[in-house]
């Protein structure tokens, strides 16, 4: 990998391939993408297997495709939030993803559309890995994805618990690592990392006075 | 007049709410589970976790990358030097660093040990809640060992801080390297010691077999991995599908189970043991010679970009998904924690399974709940 990135960054006359930027450039501005400022796509993940199927299937769908390392173990894909979930049953049934290493959610306040869920797939069979990412605005949902895996279940609990994303369809979407009552999502960009009053106001509801951390106490 | 039915005829069982933890012994930390009882029959189980729950992931984002390391000494616990080298390969990966072949070696022979000492706390501390205490006496006299090698190693014995971006920070003594080969060398015997006790143990038998059983399709469904994953039959293993550090100079198996039960998730991991006890062997056997720290800049910056990075840590496969924005500090630091997506498998574990067995699922699945709430 340490071999073949400089080799990827060396080649800056490639071509951005048109169909991949036109839905992202007019949806939002694109300063702020980390994976994308400092590389463009290599045009041969576009060559990938796995990624001309994602294409036939999601076609326009597509926003975005990118790779850190420039091959396909860190293949990133960004679709559009309608096509996420056909997507990810897609390639569970086709293409043997039928293992949902991670699902997390990223807040980038900077952009149009702040909020990211990121999706880790991995084929047990073909070890294959794949990035799939889904864009949101601050009162959009993504659909739910629990229904495939079950494994999303807990997974979004923990994004709209730390980031406050809301998952469309989810069966039980509660926080679970927080309490029940607790305000606000830790893991978005504002929120301090010091108290200033967020975790005062749940200690002062809920635990009597000679029983706080000295900190608490008046 | 009413028509006589079975229903009618059966007294109403009425549903029993257990609460069960967040203090219980055997729930190995602060685990609430509860309960929905009928009879002795577990009907649902609700799971909440959340108690040690100290935002590590928000305090990554706020240090530089290399203060983090000893943060992830406290996620997992018993196994700190497994979640230095998943973190710290990430780092690596993300800084497009290459780190020497000897460093990589190390961090195989400390993987191991480390899986070794976390097996070894999680068959004395299952077998004790099951109701067999010799066997913790004995694998804590054998933990003790790994222990002292980290001292002698690393100068400390459980929170470790083993690795550093970049490689190892003090090569180990050549002490280290002559007492991982005796203790590789005899630790396989030790291994009999246990399984004398367990494995055709008629008690442990009948209070392990056919309990908590999870098939292969809902061990894939559910993300369980690690020896979950194996003993429900699945070979997969990620120091053999994408091997990291220098796990593909190693010659091991991977055992695997055939029941996903209780007792396959046993003798996969006592097997898993002998293999890294064979790792360590060979590994320390042809060390190759050099330094152990690449060169790292004083103030690490990484180039935009993300990467995720996972290993096979003792308890499954621990991911660390890393954004940078090219500052010193990452973006967004996510932790991928075996313990919790394993933990998620136990409602479907104990699912019409009885109130008895609940200590002996929750101690299968060997949780370490800093990890859980990290």
């Amino acid at each position: 990998m340490t071999k073949e990135n400089p080799a990827a960054a060396a080649e800056p006359e490639e071509p951005k391939e048109p169909p991949a930027e036109k839905p992202s450039a007019s949806g939002e501005k694109e300063a702020p993408s980390p994976a994308k400022a400092e590389k463009k796509p290599d045009e041969n993940l576009e060559d990938l297997p796995l990624m001309k199927a994602i294409r036939a299937f999601s076609g326009e769908g597509v926003e975005e495709v990118s790779s850190f390392t420039g091959k396909e173990d860190e293949l990133t894909v960004v679709v559009r939030r309608d096509q996420i979930h056909p997507l990810c049953l897609h390639l569970k049934d086709q293409h043997n993803f039928n293992f949902l290493a991670d699902l997390c959610g990223v807040h980038y306040p900077d952009r149009d559309r702040p909020f990211e869920v990121v999706y880790h797939l991995y084929g047990l069979e073909r070890r294959e890995r794949l990035r799939l990412k889904v864009r949101l605005g601050e009162a959009e949902a993504a659909p739910t994805v629990s229904d495939i895996w079950r494994t999303a279940n807990w997974l979004e609990r923990e994004a709209y618990d730390m980031v406050g994303i809301d998952f469309e369809g989810h069966p039980d979407l509660r926080r679970i690592l927080l309490p029940d009552d607790w305000e606000g999502h830790p893991l978005r960009k504002e929120y301090p990392v010091r108290g200033d009053g967020f975790g005062l106001q749940w200690v002062e509801r809920h635990i009597p006075p000679a029983a706080r951390p000295i900190a608490h106490r008046e | 007049m009413t028509q006589v039915t079975p229903e009618t005829i059966v007294p109403q069982v009425e549903e029993l709410i257990l609460n069960m933890g967040p203090q219980h012994p055997s729930t190995h930390g602060v685990l609430r589970v509860i309960l929905r009882l009928k009879g002795e029959i577990v009907q649902g189980v609700d799971v909440d976790i959340g108690y040690l729950h100290r935002g590590v992931e928000k305090i990554g984002e706020n240090i530089t990358y290399a203060q983090f390391v000893p943060y992830t000494d406290r996620t997992d616990y018993v196994a700190s030097p497994a979640n230095n080298l998943g973190y710290v390969e990430a780092v690596e990966k993300l800084a497009l660093m290459q780190v020497p072949a000897r460093a990589q070696y190390i961090r195989v022979i400390t993987a191991e040990l480390t899986r070794i000492a976390s097996h070894l706390l999680w068959l004395a501390t299952h077998a004790l809640d099951i109701g067999a205490m010799t066997v913790f006496l004995y694998c804590f006299r054998d933990r003790e060992k790994v222990l002292d090698l980290f001292e002698i190693a690393f100068g400390a014995r459980l929170t470790v801080h083993a690795f550093r971006v970049g490689g190892i920070y003090h090569d180990p003594p050549k002490l280290f390297y002559d007492k991982c080969t005796e203790f590789a060398r005899e630790f396989p015997k030790a291994i009999y010691d246990y399984e004398d006790l367990l494995t055709e143990n008629r008690i442990w038998q009948s209070r392990t077999r056919g309990v908590a059983v999870l098939s292969a399709e809902d061990a894939i469904d559910l993300g369980a991995s690690g020896p979950i994953l194996r003993a429900s039959g699945v070979a997969h293993d990620v120091r053999r599908a994408e091997p990291y550090a220098a796990y593909e100079d190693f010659d091991f198996t991977i055992p695997v189970g055939k029941n996903g039960d209780v007792y396959d998730r046993y003798l996969v991991r006592v097997e898993e043991m002998r293999q890294s006890a064979f790792i360590i062997e060979q590994a320390a056997a042809d060390l190759p010679s050099g330094k152990t720290m690449a060169k790292v800049p004083r103030v690490l910056k990484p180039k935009r970009g993300e990467v995720y990075h996972r290993i096979e840590s003792p308890k499954g496969e621990l991911g660390y998904y890393l954004v940078s924005d090219g500052t010193d500090r990452a973006y967004r630091l996510r932790i991928r924690p075996p313990s919790f997506v394993n933990l998620q498998s136990i409602s479907t574990m104990m699912q019409g399974g009885l109130v008895a067995d609940a200590v002996a699922a929750i101690g299968s699945i060997d949780i370490v709940l800093g990890e859980v709430d990290r």
